[in-house]
C-alpha cells in the first residue's frame, strides 16, 4: 500500500498534468457550444503535430538534463531546404524527404559531440545552432518559397477517416507513431534507460560503466532528427518554406515538456506527459478562439502561468522528497 | 597463500598529474579470497591507485597482471569487463532510478529485443537474499537508507560475476548493525574466493575483517603486511611517517570540573526547539570549553548545531549569548554574534570547489565585513598564508584551487575559513571525519589551543573515543533529543556515553 502511494507522488506532476488538461477540456465543453466534440479534440493532435513531435525529442534531451534550443530554427531550416528543393531544384520527394531529415540529424550529431567532447553547456551550444539553423535559412532565400507539388498537396490535405465521422491528418500518424516508438525506446532499451541515469547523475552513469558519450551525442541526434521530422510536417502544414517559421518553438517546446511533468534538473519525465504538455498548449488556444473576443496573445499569458505553476510544483516535489530522505 | 597464484599483480606503477607525482613506483598483488587493506593517509595515493584499478585514469607506467596475463584497464567499463568492480565511498548508483535498474543498467537482460523487466527484477530479488537483504526492487533507490544503497551497490558488483571487489571506505556512513551486516557479507564473498580491497578509516575494522594490507604515503609503497602480524602503533606510524610520541601530545583531557563551573557563561539556550527537528533543549556553553555532542547518525547532533547557528530557525525557546538576547534567522546574525559553523558536509555545504584556497578562506570574513568593503588582496595574501602555515596545509599555495587539495588539508581551510573571523564559539560538525590521523590530531591539537584562547567549542564528532579525549563536558543525543549531560571527568567512560546513545537500559 506504501509502496502504491509513492509511486504516485513520483508520477504526481504527470497525474497534474493529465487532471489539468481534463479539467480545461471540461471547462471548455461547459462554457462554449460545439466544444464538446471528438473533432475539436483531434483537431488538438492535427494542429500541433510537429510540436508533438519535437516535444518528443526535448523529452529525452532534457530527462538527460540537458537542453536543446535549436528546435525551432531547425524546422525553419528544414521548411526551407524542402521548399527550395521541391520548387527551385525540382528534386523528387523521394530525394527531398531524406535529405531534409538529414538536415537536424547532422546538426544533432554536431552539437551533440561538442557539448561531449568539450565538456560544453548544451545551452550555449544549442544556442549557437540555432543561430546558425536560422541564418543558414535565410541563406537559401529571404522570402517564402511556396510549395506547390502534388506530393505536398496530398500530405497537406488527406483526410483519414475516424469512426465517427471524424478524421485526422497524415501527420498526425506519424506524430503517434514516433510518440509510440519514443515510449518503447524510453523504457524498454539501453538507450532509453541510459538517458535517464545520465540524468540522475552522470558522474554514476560513468562510473557504472555506461556508455556516455554515445549515449549523449544520440540524445542530441535524436532530438535534431525529431526537430528535422517536425520540420517536414510543418512544412505540409504552411506548405512553404520560411526563415521565420516557428520563431520561438524552441521555447514553446521546453514549455510543453516541463508542463508535461518532465524535471528540468533532469532524471525523471515521461513521453506521454510532454504529449500531454502539448495537448494543453494546444487547448489553450482553442479555447482562446471559441472565446472570439480574447486577444491571441493571451495564449502567451496563459502558458507563462502554468509554466511557473508547474515549475513551483516540481519544486515543492522535490523539496519534499528529500525531506522524506533525510527523515527517513 | 605465496604458492596460490596472485589474482592481480599491480608492478611499478607510476602516475603524475600536472606538477604533482601521484603514485611512484607503487604495487599491489591481490589474492582469491581475501580482504586486503589499502592504508595511508589522505594524499597517500589510495583514492589515485583505486582509480586507476578501475579504469578511471591511466597509468603513466607500470604493468597490471590478471591472472597471469597482462591487461590494460582503459576505461571503467573496460575494467568491469575484465571483473573488477567499485563501490564507492559517495554511493555512485543512480537514485531516480529503480533498485533493479541500478544493478542491471549497462548489462540488462532482453527478451524478444525489449528490456525483460520481470526477470530482472526475479532476478535483483534473488541477488539481495544473498546479502541478507529483503526489499521492494521496484522501487527507487532514493528511498531507502545509505546502507541499502551500498548493498545494491555490492549486488551489482556480485552481478558483473566480480572477481575484484573494492570497497572505497564503505563504512564511514554506517552505523554499528549496517557495519557488522557488511561484514558478514564480505566473510560469505571471501569464501567464494573473490579479492575484496577494502578502505576504511576506521583501525578497528582494519584488524576485525582484512587478511593484508598494503600501506601507501605520499604516492609510494611502504611495504605490504598480514594484518594480524602488525600492531596497530607500528601500522600508525607507517601511515604517517613519524614517531607516535606527537600523537599521545594531546594528552586526555580531564579538567578540573570545579575550574571548569566557575568558567563565565557564553552561550545560553532556554527551550530551544525546531519541531519536526530536535525537541527543545537546555544548553549553556561557557568560555573557554570544548563540548561535546556525542550520539548515533540521526541522533539530532547536526539539528542542534544547525539550528544554534540559525542555518534553520528554531520555532521555540530563548537564547542569550553574553547576557543578551539574541534570535537567529540567518547564519548571517550568527556570524555577526561571532559564531562560526564548519559544516560536516565538507563538499556541498563547506568547499567552494572552484576557488582557491584564499578565496576559500576569506569567504565568512568577507560576510563579516560587508560587501563593499573589499579586502585588499595583500590582505587576504597575508591571512592566507599565515594560515596555511598556521594549520600546516599541503600544498602550501594560496592559489591552489581547493578541489585540488585532500579531504584533511580542505578541512584546514574550513577551519581556517572561521578562524579568520576571530569567533567566540565555533561549532565543529564531525571535522574529523574522513581525513587521516595526522590531520585529526592536528585539528584535535588546534581546538585545545583554541579553548586556552576562552574560545568556546562546540564539537560534534562520531568517535566516541574523540570526544572523551577532548571535551570538557558532553552532552548525548538521542532520538532528537538530549537526553543526558556528563561532565569528563576521570570516572567517566566510553562505556557510560555508549550506554546513553544507544538507550532503553
Amino acid at each position: 500500500m506504501i509502496n502504491r502511494l509513492s509511486l504516485d507522488y513520483k508520477q504526481l506532476p504527470l497525474v497534474a498534468t493529465i487532471s489539468l488538461f481534463v479539467l480545461m477540456f471540461s471547462f471548455g465543453s461547459l462554457r462554449y457550444t460545439g466544444f464538446f466534440s471528438t473533432q475539436v479534440f483531434l483537431n488538438l493532435f492535427i494542429n500541433n503535430a510537429f510540436l508533438i513531435v519535437i516535444a518528443v525529442g526535448m523529452t529525452f534531451v532534457i530527462v538527460s538534463g540537458g537542453i536543446d534550443l535549436s528546435v525551432g530554427s531547425v524546422i525553419a531550416l528544414t521548411s526551407m531546404v524542402t521548399a527550395s528543393l521541391t520548387m527551385e531544384a525540382q528534386l523528387s520527394p523521394f530525394i527531398v524527404v531524406p535529405i531534409s531529415l538529414l538536415v537536424g540529424t547532422v546538426l544533432g550529431v554536431i552539437q551533440g559531440a561538442l557539448i561531449h567532447f568539450y565538456n560544453l553547456q548544451p545551452f550555449i551550444v544549442t544556442l549557437a545552432g540555432m543561430f546558425l539553423a536560422r541564418g543558414l535559412s535565410y541563406m537559401i532565400s529571404v522570402e517564402t518559397i511556396a510549395i506547390d507539388h502534388p506530393f505536398f498537396n496530398f500530405m497537406a490535405n488527406s483526410q483519414i477517416p475516424v469512426p465517427g465521422g471524424n478524421f485526422i491528418s497524415i501527420s498526425v500518424v506519424i506524430a503517434l507513431i514516433v510518440v509510440f516508438i519514443a515510449m518503447f525506446v524510453a523504457h524498454f532499451t539501453k538507450f532509453g534507460r541510459n538517458v535517464y541515469a545520465i540524468g540522475g547523475s552522470e558522474q554514476s552513469a560513468m562510473l557504472m560503466g555506461l556508455p556516455v558519450a554515445r549515449t549523449k551525442i544520440l540524445i542530441y541526434t535524436l532530438s535534431g532528427f525529431c526537430a528535422s521530422l517536425a520540420g517536414l510536417i510543418f512544412t505540409f502544414y504552411m506548405l512553404s518554406g520560411y526563415g521565420l517559421h516557428a520563431n520561438g518553438m524552441e521555447l514553446d517546446t521546453i514549455a510543453a515538456v516541463v508542463i508535461g511533468g518532465t524535471l528540468l534538473t533532469g532524471g525523471a519525465g515521461y513521453v506521454a506527459g510532454s504529449v500531454v504538455g502539448v495537448l494543453i498548449l494546444g487547448i489553450i488556444q482553442t479555447i482562446i478562439v471559441f472565446e472570439g473576443t480574447l486577444s491571441s496573445w493571451w495564449t502567451k499569458i496563459a502558458i507563462g502561468a502554468l509554466l511557473l505553476l508547474f515549475i513551483v510544483l516540481q519544486r515543492v516535489i522535490v523539496w519534499r522528497s528529500e525531506k522524506k530522505h533525510a527523515n527517513g | 597463500m605465496a604458492q596460490q597464484l596472485a589474482k592481480l599483480e599491480m608492478k611499478n606503477i607510476v602516475k603524475e598529474f600536472p606538477g604533482v607525482k601521484a603514485l611512484s613506483d607503487v604495487q599491489l598483488s591481490l589474492y582469491p579470497g581475501e580482504v586486503h587493506a589499502l592504508m595511508g593517509e589522505n594524499g597517500a595515493g589510495k583514492s589515485t591507485l583505486i582509480k586507476v584499478l578501475t579504469g578511471v585514469y591511466s597509468i603513466d607506467q607500470g604493468t597490471v597482471t590478471l591472472e597471469g596475463k597482462q591487461v590494460s584497464i582503459n576505461s571503467p567499463l573496460k575494467a568491469q569487463e575484465l571483473g573488477i568492480s567499485t563501490v564507492y565511498q559517495e554511493v555512485n548508483l543512480c537514485s531516480n532510478l529503480s533498485v533493479t535498474e541500478n544493478i542491471f543498467i549497462g548489462r540488462e537482460i532482453k527478451k524478444y529485443g525489449r528490456l525483460a523487466w520481470k526477470e530482472m527484477n526475479q532476478h535483483a530479488e534473488k541477488l539481495l537474499e544473498r546479502l541478507q537483504l529483503n526489499i521492494d526492487v521496484t522501487k527507487l533507490l532514493s528511498s531507502y537508507s545509505v546502507a541499502i544503497q551500498q548493498m545494491v551497490a555490492i549486488a551489482r558488483a556480485l552481478n558483473v560475476s566480480a572477481k575484484i571487489l573494492i570497497l572505497d571506505e564503505p563504512t564511514s556512513s554506517l552505523d554499528r548493525d549496517e557495519v557488522q551486516q557488511l561484514f558478514a557479507v564480505m566473510r560469505q564473498l571471501k569464501k567464494d574466493g573473490l579479492a575484496i580491497v577494502f578502505v576504511s578509516h576506521f583501525l578497528d575494522q582494519i584488524y576485525e575483517i582484512t587478511d593484508r594490507l598494503t600501506v601507501l604515503r605520499n604516492g609510494e609503497w611502504i611495504g605490504e603486511y598480514k594484518t594480524e602480524a602488525i600492531d596497530r602503533m607500528e601500522l600508525v606510524s607507517k601511515m604517517i611517517g613519524k614517531d607516535l610520541a606527537e600523537l599521545e601530545a594531546i594528552s586526555s583531557k580531564t579538567t578540573d570540573i570545579s575550574q571548569s563551573d566557575t568558567l563565565e557563561s557564553m552561550l545560553q539556550a532556554n527551550e530551544v526547539g525546531l519541531n519536526g527537528k530536535i525537541s527543545p533543549f537546555d544548553l549553556e556553553l561557557r568560555k573557554g570549553e570544548i563540548y561535546g555532542l556525542a550520539g548515533l547518525l540521526g541522533s539530532g547532533r547536526t539539528e542542534m548545531a544547525r539550528v544554534l547557528f540559525g542555518a534553520d530557525k528554531a520555532d521555540k525557546g530563548k537564547m542569550t549569548i553574553n547576557g543578551k538576547d539574541v534570535h537567529f534567522t540567518t547564519p548571517r546574525s550568527a556570524i555577526l554574534n561571532k559564531i562560526g559553523f564548519c559544516s560536516e558536509n565538507r563538499k556541498t555545504e563547506g568547499i567552494i570547489p572552484e576557488l582557491t584556497v584564499r578565496e576559500n578562506m576569506i569567504l565568512a570574513i568577507q560576510s563579516v565585513y560587508g560587501w563593499f568593503r573589499y579586502l585588499s588582496r595583500a590582505k587576504q595574501m597575508k591571512i592566507a598564508e599565515e594560515y596555511i602555515q598556521l594549520l600546516n596545509i599541503r600544498p602550501a599555495n594560496p592559489e591552489q584551487l581547493i578541489k585540488n587539495l585532500s579531504g584533511g588539508n580542505q578541512q584546514k581551510v574550513m577551519l581556517a575559513r572561521w578562524l579568520v573571523t576571530n569567533p567566540d564559539l565555533l561549532i565543529l560538525d564531525e571535522p574529523t571525519r574522513g581525513i587521516d590521523i595526522g590531520a585529526k590530531t592536528e585539528i584535535m591539537k588546534l581546538m585545545t589551543h583554541l579553548s586556552k584562547e576562552n574560545k568556546s567549542i562546540l564539537f560534534i564528532s562520531s568517535e566516541i573515543e574523540e570526544i572523551l579525549r577532548t571535551c570538557d563536558r558532553i552532552a548525548v543525543l538521542r532520538d532528537r533529543k538530549k537526553v543526558q549531560e556528563f561532565d569528563n571527568d576521570r570516572e567517566l567512560t566510553q562505556q557510560d556515553l555508549m550506554k546513553e546513545m544507544a538507550g532503553g537500559m
